[in-house]
Parts: C-alpha cells; sequence; structure tokens
C-alpha cells in the first residue's frame, strides 16, 4: 500500500518548481501577457531541460501521475506553454505504429519541436504560431498528427488567459499523419489522460490561490493586527483549504487509476476534472475577496490564476458535460 | 502508488479469514446465548491477536505492534464476516488510551480489564451548560474532604452520550479555582452510582434520546481515581489517541450512503432527471476526494509519515457532504418527506427514512467539536493563521 507521494516525486515537483520560479517570474508574466507573443522559448526550454517532454515515454519509469504532478506545478506557476499537449503528443507518437512519425519523437521528447492539442475542433489551440505539430481528433474519430506549414492557416484571438494565448487554426490540405485509426481504444484513453492533466492544473493553481491568500492574510495588517486572526477570514480560508487539500488525492487517483488501467479509470477522469474544475473557480473567486481591493487589481497578478481557472474549466469540456457522461458510465 | 497491501497482509488475511470461517458461527442463537456467544468469541479473537491490539495482555488486550495495515485488514474481514469487533463507545477510544498514557498501575488494573470485557461503560463528563466550545471554562466543583481522601464534587455535565447505561465517568473538574483557566482542571474518575448524583435523559430534535445531563451533589469518588496531578486535566484530556486510528471507515461509511442516495434516486423514478444526474454527480466528487484522501492519510500512516494539514479536515469535509446529501435527498424524497418514519430498524419505511439522515447531518455539525470550531482549528493549526486575541490571552 502506498498512496502519497514519493520523495522522488517531491523533489522533482520542487525542480520544476524552482526552474518556473527562476525563469517566469510575475515580471515576465507581466510582460508576455501585454505582448503579442503565444509562446515563451525560455521558460519552455527550461522546462524541457529537466525532461518533462519524455515523462510519457513508455520506457520512461514514469507515468500519468508523474506528467499530472508536472502539470501541477504548471498550474501554480500560471506557466506558458502546451505542456500538456507536448506530453501527450510525445505519448501518442510512440505509441502509433505508423512508421512516418517516429523520426518526429527525438526532437518533441526534447522539446526542440513544439505540439500543441487542437482535440474536439481547432477554434481554440494554444501557442498555435509556436506549433510544429497539432495533435488533432475526437473521441469517435482517427488520431491524427498535422504538421505546421502548408495547408494551415492561424488565426489569433483575444484569450481570456493572459498565460495561454488562443489561435483559431484551420487546416486545408495539410501534411497529416494518421496516428490511430478511429475506434482505436488508445484514442478514448489519451483524451482521459488529457482531462486529467487540466485537473492537474487546475489543482495547482487552486493550491496557489489558497497560499497566496493565506500569506496576505498573515502580513496584511487592519485594526492593528493581522486581518489573518479575524474569524470572518480565517473561515474563508478554511474553506479554500477544505476545497483544495482534498482535491490532492483525487488527482493522483484519477492519474494511478489510468496508468493501471483500472476500470473505473475513464470515470475518475471525467469526475477529476469536473471537480477541479470548480474548486479552481471557487478558490480564485475566493482569494480575490481575502485580497480585497490589491487582488482586483491588474498589477498584483492575481486575475491570472482567475483567467487560467475559466480556461480550465471551459476547456476540453465543462464540468456539467463530464458529469453527464459519468452518470452514464455509472449506469445511472 | 499502489493501493494493493502487499503479500504479507494478504496472507495475513487469509489467516483472519479462516480463524472467522471456523471462530464466528453465531447460527441461530439469539440474545442471552447471543451475548455469551459474543463474548466468547471476543476473548477468542483477542487470543488470536485480532482484538484490542493497543492493550496490553495483563489487562485483558492482545498487545500487538502497531500495524495500520494488519489492523485495516481485521476490519474489513471482520465487516465481510459481521462478526463483531471491539466493544466500542467512549471506553475504548477515550478511557483505556489515556489510562495507558496517564494512569497509575491500580487505575490500569481496576478499569482496563472491564472496560475491555465490555463490564464498565463510561460516559463523557466534559460539556457543561457554561462550557460548550470554550470547554475550559468547566466550573463543576472539586473540594478535598478534609481528610484529604475524596474529592468531593458538585456541579453539572451535559451531552454524555450513552449516559443512561453508563456505569462510570471520566469528567473535567475545577479543582484550583485560584489558578489560570486551563491549569485549575483535575482529570478524575468516579462510579455513577451513588446517591450524589443524578441523571436525566436528553431528547433531541430527532424526538429520540441519546444524550444525557448528570447533576453532582456532594457526590465523592476517591482521590486514588485521580488521573495525571491534580490541576493538569486539561492536559491529561488532550492524550493523544495515537493507537491504529487511521482507517477508511468513515470514508466507506459516506461511500455507502451515496450509494442509497443513487438508490432513493432510483425509486422515486428521477434518476433519468439531467438535474438529479448532475447534482448527484457533483456530490460524488467531493465524496471520491474524501475516499481518495482517506487512503493518502491511511498509507501516510502506515509509513509513519506526516500527511500535513489534510488530517485535519476530514471532519469538516465529512459533514459538509453530509449536508449536501441530505438537501437532494430532501429534494428526492419529495412528499414522502410528509410522512415521518416509523423507527430505525422497523421494516417497511419508505423514502421517508432519510429523514433520520437529514436531521443526523445537522448532528454531525455540533457533535465532537462544532463546524466552526473545526475551521478555527484548520486556520490556526493547518494554515498557521494567527490565533484569536481573547483565546490567546487566556493561556
Amino acid at each position: 500500500m502506498h498512496f502519497h507521494l514519493t520523495e522522488e516525486q517531491i523533489a522533482i515537483q520542487e525542480a520544476v518548481r524552482g526552474t518556473l520560479a527562476d525563469n517566469w517570474p510575475m515580471a515576465r508574466l507581466h510582460a508576455f501577457a501585454e505582448s503579442d507573443a503565444d509562446f515563451d522559448p525560455p521558460s519552455w526550454q527550461a522546462l524541457m531541460a529537466l525532461g518533462l517532454g519524455g515523462i510519457l515515454l513508455p520506457d520512461s519509469g514514469m507515468g500519468l501521475l508523474d506528467a499530472a504532478l508536472a502539470s501541477q506545478i504548471a498550474g501554480e506557476a500560471a506557466a506558458p506553454g502546451p505542456l500538456i499537449g507536448q506530453m501527450l503528443a510525445v505519448h501518442a507518437v510512440a505509441l502509433s505504429s505508423n512508421p512516418d512519425v517516429a523520426g518526429f519523437l527525438d526532437d518533441l521528447v526534447e522539446g526542440a519541436t513544439v505540439a500543441t492539442l487542437a482535440l474536439d475542433g481547432s477554434d481554440h489551440v494554444q501557442s498555435a504560431n509556436a506549433a510544429r505539430f497539432f495533435l488533432t481528433g475526437s473521441r469517435n474519430g482517427p488520431l491524427e498528427l498535422v504538421e505546421a506549414g502548408a495547408g494551415v492557416t492561424i488565426t489569433p484571438m483575444p484569450s481570456t488567459d493572459r498565460s495561454r494565448p488562443l489561435a483559431s487554426v484551420t487546416f486545408d490540405g495539410a501534411m497529416t499523419h494518421q496516428l490511430f485509426a478511429a475506434g482505436d481504444p488508445f484514442i478514448a484513453r489519451l483524451f482521459d489522460a488529457a482531462l486529467i492533466l487540466v485537473a492537474a492544473d487546475a489543482l495547482g493553481g487552486a493550491q496557489k490561490c489558497t497560499d497566496m491568500s493565506v500569506d496576505y492574510a498573515k502580513t496584511r495588517e487592519q485594526f492593528g493586527q493581522p486581518i489573518g486572526r479575524f474569524q470572518g477570514l480565517k473561515h474563508q480560508l478554511a474553506q479554500m483549504a477544505l476545497e483544495v487539500e482534498p482535491a490532492h488525492a483525487f488527482v493522483w487517483y484519477a492519474a494511478y487509476a489510468w496508468d493501471a488501467q483500472l476500470p473505473d479509470a475513464p470515470r475518475a477522469a471525467a469526475m477529476a476534472k469536473a471537480h477541479l474544475a470548480d474548486v479552481y473557480v471557487r478558490c480564485t473567486r475566493a482569494a480575490v475577496a481575502a485580497h480585497g481591493g490589491i487582488g482586483y487589481t491588474w498589477e498584483f497578478g492575481l486575475n491570472y490564476w482567475f483567467r487560467r481557472a475559466i480556461f480550465d474549466r471551459a476547456w476540453l469540456g465543462s464540468p456539467a458535460e463530464h458529469r453527464a457522461r459519468a452518470a452514464q458510465m455509472a449506469g445511472w | 502508488m499502489d493501493l494493493s497491501y502487499g503479500d504479507d497482509a494478504e496472507a495475513f488475511r487469509g489467516e483472519v479469514k479462516a480463524f472467522l470461517n471456523a471462530a464466528w458461527q453465531p447460527g441461530e442463537r439469539r440474545r442471552d446465548e447471543l451475548k455469551a456467544y459474543i463474548a466468547e468469541f471476543r476473548t477468542n479473537a483477542t487470543g488470536h491477536g485480532y482484538l484490542y491490539r493497543s492493550v496490553p495482555k495483563r489487562y485483558g488486550g492482545s498487545e500487538q505492534p502497531v500495524d495500520v495495515i494488519r489492523a485495516q485488514v481485521i476490519r474489513e474481514e471482520f465487516q465481510r464476516a459481521r462478526a463483531p469487533m471491539e466493544v466500542g463507545g467512549n471506553g475504548m477510544n477515550m478511557t483505556v488510551p489515556t489510562l495507558l498514557e496517564k494512569g497509575t498501575e491500580e487505575q490500569k488494573e481496576l478499569f482496563i480489564r472491564k472496560t475491555v470485557e465490555g463490564e464498565y461503560i463510561w460516559g463523557q463528563g466534559y460539556s457543561e451548560p457554561g462550557a460548550g466550545s470554550d470547554l475550559a471554562a468547566v466550573r463543576t466543583k472539586g473540594e478535598l474532604s478534609a481528610d484529604g481522601s475524596t474529592w468531593i464534587i458538585n456541579g453539572q455535565k451535559i451531552w454524555t452520550s450513552q449516559g443512561m447505561q453508563s456505569t462510570h465517568m471520566f469528567m473535567l473538574v475545577r479543582t484550583e479555582p485560584n489558578a489560570a483557566k486551563h491549569d485549575g482542571i483535575t482529570y478524575l474518575l468516579i462510579d455513577l452510582n451513588q446517591p450524589g448524583i443524578t441523571r436525566r435523559p436528553i431528547r433531541q430534535m430527532t424526538g429520540e434520546g441519546g444524550f444525557c445531563e448528570f447533576f453532582f451533589d456532594n457526590a465523592q469518588t476517591p482521590v486514588s481515581w485521580q488521573v495525571g496531578e491534580r490541576g493538569q486535566g486539561w492536559y491529561v484530556s488532550r492524550t493523544t489517541l495515537k493507537h491504529e486510528r487511521a482507517s477508511i471507515g468513515s470514508a466507506d461509511g459516506l461511500g455507502n450512503q451515496f450509494d442509497k442516495l443513487v438508490e432513493l434516486a432510483r425509486e422515486t423514478g428521477r434518476i433519468a432527471d439531467p438535474v438529479v444526474r448532475h447534482e448527484l454527480a457533483r456530490i460524488e466528487g467531493f465524496v471520491m476526494a474524501h475516499r481518495y484522501t482517506s487512503f493518502r492519510l491511511f498509507s501516510c500512516a502506515a509509513a509513519g509519515e506526516d500527511p500535513g494539514p489534510v488530517s485535519l479536515m476530514m471532519k469538516l469535509a465529512l459533514t459538509e457532504i453530509g449536508h449536501e446529501m441530505a438537501l437532494l435527498a430532501q429534494d428526492l424524497a419529495g412528499e414522502a418527506l410528509l410522512r415521518e418514519p416509523a423507527a430505525a430498524g422497523t421494516r417497511g419505511r419508505g423514502p421517508e427514512k432519510w429523514l433520520d439522515q437529514i436531521m443526523g447531518s445537522l448532528g454531525n455539525s455540533i457533535a465532537g467539536g462544532a463546524s466552526n470550531i473545526q475551521r478555527n482549528i484548520i486556520a490556526e493549526r493547518g494554515l498557521g493563521l494567527p490565533r484569536d486575541l481573547a483565546m490567546q490571552a487566556e493561556r
């Protein structure tokens, strides 16, 4: 029986956290948010240098749980870059039997080429201008890898989540490689993995909002004392902790069930995505309330997580859609 | 992550199963015959090291090394076989661990075996009408007799579960009226069957009993029944209970209750309603988070690691999920709730039986540390926020 993080997993999270603290401080996030860029090469290269691109290689000795732990820290830091897309593309390319894509793998693992998700349509694609590959498909159709270049039209859009700028992408005669044919069980598993990685991003963001609020309550003084001494605020912060702390094990379980291919893995993925999306939104709202006026300013930066929570909730299916799927899967 | 208990534990499970197959065959026994059979079974199971594992053999326990995984396997197999476990209640949860850590040899000899065997039933004498969440405000007075041999007790205790059945009580009594609030309390054990004590049942909002209040009018207990030093009772009562307490039990109970809620939605024909399906799945998200967190706590306990502040949140989480389930149950049961349910255990109860859970969920938010006190604990001990000035000033 082992159902808590190992020292090694905690060390990897610390390494990712430290790398992002160095390469993605608030000043960089502010500058990125005001720019037209949809990709940040320095922070991407720093993350890729840690080996995150290869976590989901079949022989990495790691699994979706480790990928989720990395995604959690990316969420905590509001990191740019399509980390989720990259890890999933590596997984799909490595396991595909299409010989044409085998040559793409090494550069993808190293992060020298970027892959981004265009699942379930391509209206909202992250880092589209930086991407060399688009992972496209739907649960019922084939899974494909589309190459950037001729036949690909990218139309950037103003994006709510400033840490993950989006574009609408259309494909018309672009170079396309089928990775898995429609009906291959791998495709449903890839979609489930995506849900769990988004849930992990939301977990990191919700934890960050809670931690920021607690820190602020300890230092901000009114009426001659730290505001964290007032029971009203104390109870709001306890509520945030009550939302986010038990959610860690939920994400672990969903990832563990996926890795172990347990029968309840698809349902756990849907339930985790729905639950964490709600937790994240509630925690970011509560964080703004806990900070008062400063939390409502652009400069303080809390709004990046608030916006990211809106992204994580809407992307790849709303809580209501996944709960409807979960109800179906339970045979209700 | 690995949710299997390991080969050792599975081999042990085989032993427990074999024991239960042979030793737990209650058959058609009823009443006194069944009671005697259960007592005999418990002694047998203790002899095999399955029950009273934290209690030394000389006091009637099985004195086993702490092993949360074996303890969990035992719980699972006994539950599966519907075999009786330890005599429950305050005695095993509170009195015995406290005596093991702070009691005198005489007290251990006198009380532990009889508690283990179910002869002594313990009531908790903590709360008073004026000392609820502010427990250290107890005013029930203890004074020494002239010869210094006996504590004379006057005052009132309230909210004592199992109070009408209790034979003994462990209580917090103010013995040093001039000392600081937390330093003037002594922890005493007392025999409840004496002329100076009257008890009265308290009827709950459910209409049923369950609690008692006690009035002490020159009640007596020997000085040798005082646990720990005079004036140190507050700290004795805080004795950490650390004997294999990690379990997946409360989360299992919650999961079972959720399954019944789904059943209710089926019975009432509402399961196809998209609103109901969404609400069920939304609530189940919290149930799942709670369940997997119980795995986490269990895993940390087995490894001897500290899980962090999340361990302080389990009671409040359980309470809050109970409220959510109560609200949905109320919608699902609909007009059936216009009928007051027959007593629990009665045959033929319909959806109106959820009234027990609907009211019980409110009891959970009060009993064993009210929800607002839980929030204070999470905020202060878990998140490190500063203590309330009024509370800080008293310490």
